[in-house]
């Protein structure tokens, strides 16, 4: 047992849903008891979903309990089948049905034989595995299951596309500013003349799949989700994939030549042309992209040397690391990941660039790191934005977790060369936005601050009662001075000079009525 | 589909395919009113990822609750669940020092028979603090049904109340002493404030309410005379009511059933089963029934309820002859339809997780009642709904508005159908006369939101509808 109070990554069957529901058309079931939907608060709510999330639970109750699910799970999945007409039904199991041990294989293979939709069961462990590995493992599993069917019935396709093209892998609901990254990426590829393929899970339909061998080269942006389909499609199919994420100056030129090495293995035979992507990386980085101008800026000078913490998920906190270090002249004096299972890859990339580094899933020793270190800034999840706010040191986000804060309508991606420009931003306005205040604190602060309460008690001929104090001292701080304004001014309407808990009710209503 | 509206209360049942939230939510709220308790959920990373999303930004300000999590060798029972407890209850003593410390159970532990009624009273003993286990989890129950099991567990901890206390005052509280040795009990003086107050047998009401909430109630019920002895659950876990034969309970919530059977049967207190204090209608039948248990005349009531009626008629003027569709998600949803109609509302469907016709009888006649009053045709009841067919049905009638729980409210306006989310009725203050306009408040955002929007054209926000 673990006492824990906040968990950076969430349980398994969290990652399955959203790969699932992240295709078009696909359906995910849920063997849980009534309230794990919770999924669909968090689709519906943070990404702002239109559609109703297409996941339904198949409820486990006393009954299953006592008797096991026998028919209960067969009949919801044959019944979405008729209700929704969806390509794929995957069988989610929580860690509920971890426990029950209900022969859930048997059920898809029962349930498939009655339904048109494809029925899988996703093969995740609750215990074993955290959202990222189980939204990792699903991906894989549905485009291995799609792949093996094609290849069953002949169908596979596995000559490659006329011109370059690109599967991007690992889009998906839920994923910090994915879907502007997604943008970024398309944006970029075009540029280069490369086509998309597919990109999935984000949008993609199932039975598109058998499609995906057509692809010259797969491109992972982000290392938790997408990795082992690319590692499947590569055994396979000796489809070659770049897993360097483009985020930054310099990796997004290191991704630009790994796939201009790619493409180029094919150009010279098939279009009769070598491809080079130098001019344009060149002309991005030094104009278009204003991030490096802006480390040599004035600006950017005066952040030098300033110490800051960042902390995230694998990716983006390798990659802000590197961005604060090489590109902006920033002393990351700590960096850190929850992803523990990834420890090895991010301790190679961060080596040189940081004073020490962090693997941990538990909160409160990134607080006690971020408090002993004292730095000017943090980038990192939500959880760092809320330590810095007790700390008082300003908080960039960079990573999942995250809130609908982070759902940007807005144009927000943090790949590609606008990315760029946006983490310069991010960046640069935590540092100010610390040095201001900081600036404040000097010259004793803003003087505007005790006025509310300074007004309020001056001339006064009422009293208040301690059994009305006491329940004006129980009012939310932000209201309070207006509700006792409000009651004092009923008060002297009504020729009342003690006021009691009466009085203010009384008063409350009046000022309702 | 066919959809009629019958001429009395229908009851039907369905699948239970529908959404609410776990009630384990319970935490979020209790820990906040039982001001020295702390919660510790012995579940899984499922229940603490729920918790810690649904209930936002709490969660950073050190709350008073906190996961117990089960990992492989708990589950597999490679590690012994009584020292495993032990460690973390030691160590939550050391850092928060409650006062109680409440364990919740899970699907988890239901499922793998964790016994942790068994486990309690030996620990409480060793670590000398008081113990509760409810057993709060999606297996048996809805959201705000996990309150119910608290409130349930908690009961058996209220002291026993001894017949002519006066007399026994200090014999009582030593017995109290001894049973609870380990607990530094107030000796509360009484207060001779009651002197002027009639009812002869005390009072205690059932159900957690904001303090503000929970003081405006007591003040209505001292204005008619009578005095409110205590609130399970109280500020304190220090301050739980006494209980006993003469005492008299009732409940504010219409989904504490188990709270009040235990009163009941385990407590042997008299129930007084009123209609909920939800609106000014709700509020006036509840002190009313509760006056007529105690023999005393209400005064000033009918003028008081005219009155809240009169303050409310901006909000009245928007909802009447508005039409309303309950999904069901914490069980209010009996007393706010009761309300609405009496608003001049019309309520399409009461979708309800539980039904408990016994405990809610009241409430259910004054429902029928206001009714025909109104001259509506009966909702029909829905318990454990289907959120399938309930949207299928909702696509028919078209409501002016759909309660429902968030996973469903986006899509539903994106179909330019007007929602309230459920879940605020649960934890904006509702109770009384002085908070029916908090009610009307929360119902009529939405209508007076698109109001602003109707003429841009855009209620429609999908591409294409489906079916």
């Amino acid at each position: 047992m673990k006492l824990a109070y906040w968990m950076y990554a969430g349980p398994a069957h969290i990652g399955t849903l959203r790969v699932a529901s992240s295709f078009k058309n696909v359906h995910a079931i849920m063997h849980a008891p009534l309230g794990d939907d919770y999924f669909n608060v968090m689709r519906s709510m943070l990404e702002r979903e239109r559609d109703f999330t297409p996941v339904t639970a198949s409820i486990v109750d006393r009954h299953v309990l006592a008797r096991g699910s026998q028919e209960k799970v067969v009949d919801n999945i044959t019944r979405k089948d008729k209700q929704e007409r969806p390509d794929l039904i995957v069988l989610t199991p929580t860690c509920t049905s971890s426990i029950l041990q209900e022969d859930l294989q048997n059920f898809v293979d029962r349930a498939a034989m009655s339904s048109d939709s494809d029925v899988i069961l996703a093969d995740v462990n609750h215990y074993r595995v955290n959202e990222l590995q189980a939204a990792d493992r699903t991906l894989e599993q549905v485009v291995r299951y799609y792949l093996e069917k094609a290849r069953r019935q002949g169908n596979l396709n596995i000559s490659l596309t006329d011109k370059p093209s690109a599967n991007i892998i690992g889009i998906f609901t839920l994923g910090f500013h994915n879907q502007h990254d997604c943008r970024e990426l398309k944006r970029l590829l075009q540029d280069l003349g490369i086509k998309i393929n597919q990109i999935i899970p984000e949008g993609g339909f199932v039975e598109n799949l058998y499609e995906l061998p057509k692809a010259w080269f797969n491109l992972v942006p982000y290392r938790e989700v997408g990795l082992m389909t690319a590692l499947y499609l590569e055994k396979e199919f000796g489809m070659p994939y770049i897993s360097t994420t483009p985020m930054g100056v310099v990796d997004i030129a290191n991704c630009i030549r790994q796939i201009q090495k790619q493409i180029n293995v094919w150009a010279p035979i098939l279009l009769k042309k070598k491809f080079d992507f130098e001019p344009y990386i060149d002309e991005q980085t030094r104009f278009i992209s204003q991030a490096a101008w802006f480390s040599r800026s004035i600006d950017c000078q005066n952040l030098t040397g300033k110490k800051a913490v960042v902390f995230g998920d694998a990716t983006h906190a390798a990659s802000i690391t590197k961005i604060l270090a090489c590109e902006m002249g920033i002393r990351v004096s700590c960096t850190g990941t929850y992803c523990k299972h990834d420890e090895e890859w991010f301790r190679e990339q961060v080596q040189n660039f940081c004073d020490e580094i962090l693997i941990t899933d538990d909160h409160t020793k990134v607080g006690d790191m971020i408090a002993r270190i004292e730095p000017s800034a943090i980038f990192g999840t939500q959880m760092e934005r809320h330590i810095g706010k007790r700390l008082d040191i300003p908080c960039g986000v960079i990573s999942s977790p995250v809130h609908i804060q982070n759902f940007p309508l807005g144009y927000r991606p943090f790949l590609g060369y606008e990315g760029t420009n946006q983490i310069a931003d991010l960046v640069y306005n935590s540092f100010t936005l610390g040095m201001e205040d900081h600036l404040l604190e000097i010259f004793g602060g803003h003087d505007t601050k005790e006025v509310i309460t300074k007004s309020l008690s001056t001339d006064t001929d009422l009293t208040w009662n301690s059994e009305s104090q006491l329940e004006l001292s129980k009012i939310p701080g932000f209201v309070r001075g207006k509700i006792k304004r409000n009651t004092e001014k009923f008060a002297r309407q009504n020729k009342i000079t003690k006021i009691t808990v009466e009085v203010m009710y009384a008063a409350k209503e009046d000022l309702s009525a | 589909m066919s959809i009629k509206i019958s001429e009395t209360l229908t009851f039907e049942c369905e699948t239970g395919n529908y959404h609410t939230f776990c009630p384990i939510s319970c935490v979020a709220w209790l820990y906040q009113k039982i001001e020295d308790s702390f919660f510790l959920v012995v579940g899984t990373k499922t229940c603490g990822y729920f918790l810690q999303n649904a209930l936002g930004v709490m969660i950073f300000a050190e709350p008073r609750y906190a996961m117990a999590e089960l990992e492989e060798g708990d589950i597999s029972a490679q590690l012994n669940d009584y020292q495993e407890l032990k460690r973390l209850c030691v160590q939550i003593k050391k850092d928060r020092n409650p006062s109680v410390i409440i364990w919740i159970g899970t699907c988890t532990t239901e499922i793998i028979k964790m016994d942790l009624e068994g486990m309690a009273p030996k620990l409480e003993t060793e670590i000398e603090i008081p113990i509760v286990v409810a057993r709060a989890n999606g297996l048996d129950y809805a959201f705000t049904q996990g309150e119910d099991t608290v409130l349930a567990a908690m009961a058996h901890r209220c002291p026993e109340q001894k017949v002519e206390i006066e007399k026994n005052q200090k014999i009582e509280d030593k017995s109290i002493q001894e049973l609870f040795s380990f607990l530094p009990l107030k000796i509360k003086e009484k207060s001779s404030k009651s002197l002027n107050l009639k009812n002869q047998f005390p009072l205690v009401l059932f159900g957690s309410l904001p303090s503000t909430v929970a003081s405006q109630l007591s003040l209505e019920l001292k204005r008619q005379s009578i005095h409110v002895s205590g609130w399970l659950p109280a500020q304190r876990y220090t301050d739980l009511p006494t209980l006993g034969d003469k005492v008299y309970v009732c409940g504010v919530n219409p989904f504490l059933s188990r709270t009040a059977t235990t009163l009941m049967r385990r407590r042997k207190c008299k129930l007084i089963g009123a209609p909920f204090p939800i609106g000014p209608d709700g509020t006036r039948a509840w002190i009313e029934k509760i006056c007529s248990v105690f023999n005393i005349e209400t005064q000033g009531l009918e003028e008081r309820e005219q009155q809240v009626w009169e303050s409310l008629k901006n909000y009245l003027n928007l909802v009447r002859g508005k039409s309303v569709f309950f999904m069901g998600d914490n069980l209010l949803e009996i007393s706010l339809a009761r309300f609405l109609i009496r608003c001049g509302m019309i309520v399409y469907e009461i979708g309800i997780p539980y039904m408990d016709k016994r405990y809610q009888a009241a409430e259910l006649t004054l429902l029928q009642e206001t009714c025909k009053k109104m001259c509506t045709p009966m909702p029909r009841i829905v318990e454990k709904p289907d959120n399938y067919n309930q949207i299928q049905r909702m696509r028919e009638l078209q409501p002016d508005l759909a309660i429902t729980g968030m996973a469903h409210a986006n899509p539903l306006e994106a179909r330019g159908i007007n929602t309230k989310w459920s879940v605020e009725f649960t934890f904006a203050q509702i109770h009384g006369f002085t908070n029916a306009k908090d009610v009307l408040e929360l119902v009529t955002r939405p209508l007076r939101r698109n109001n602003n929007l109707e003429n841009l054209g855009w209620t429609n926000l999908i591409k294409t509808q489906k079916g």
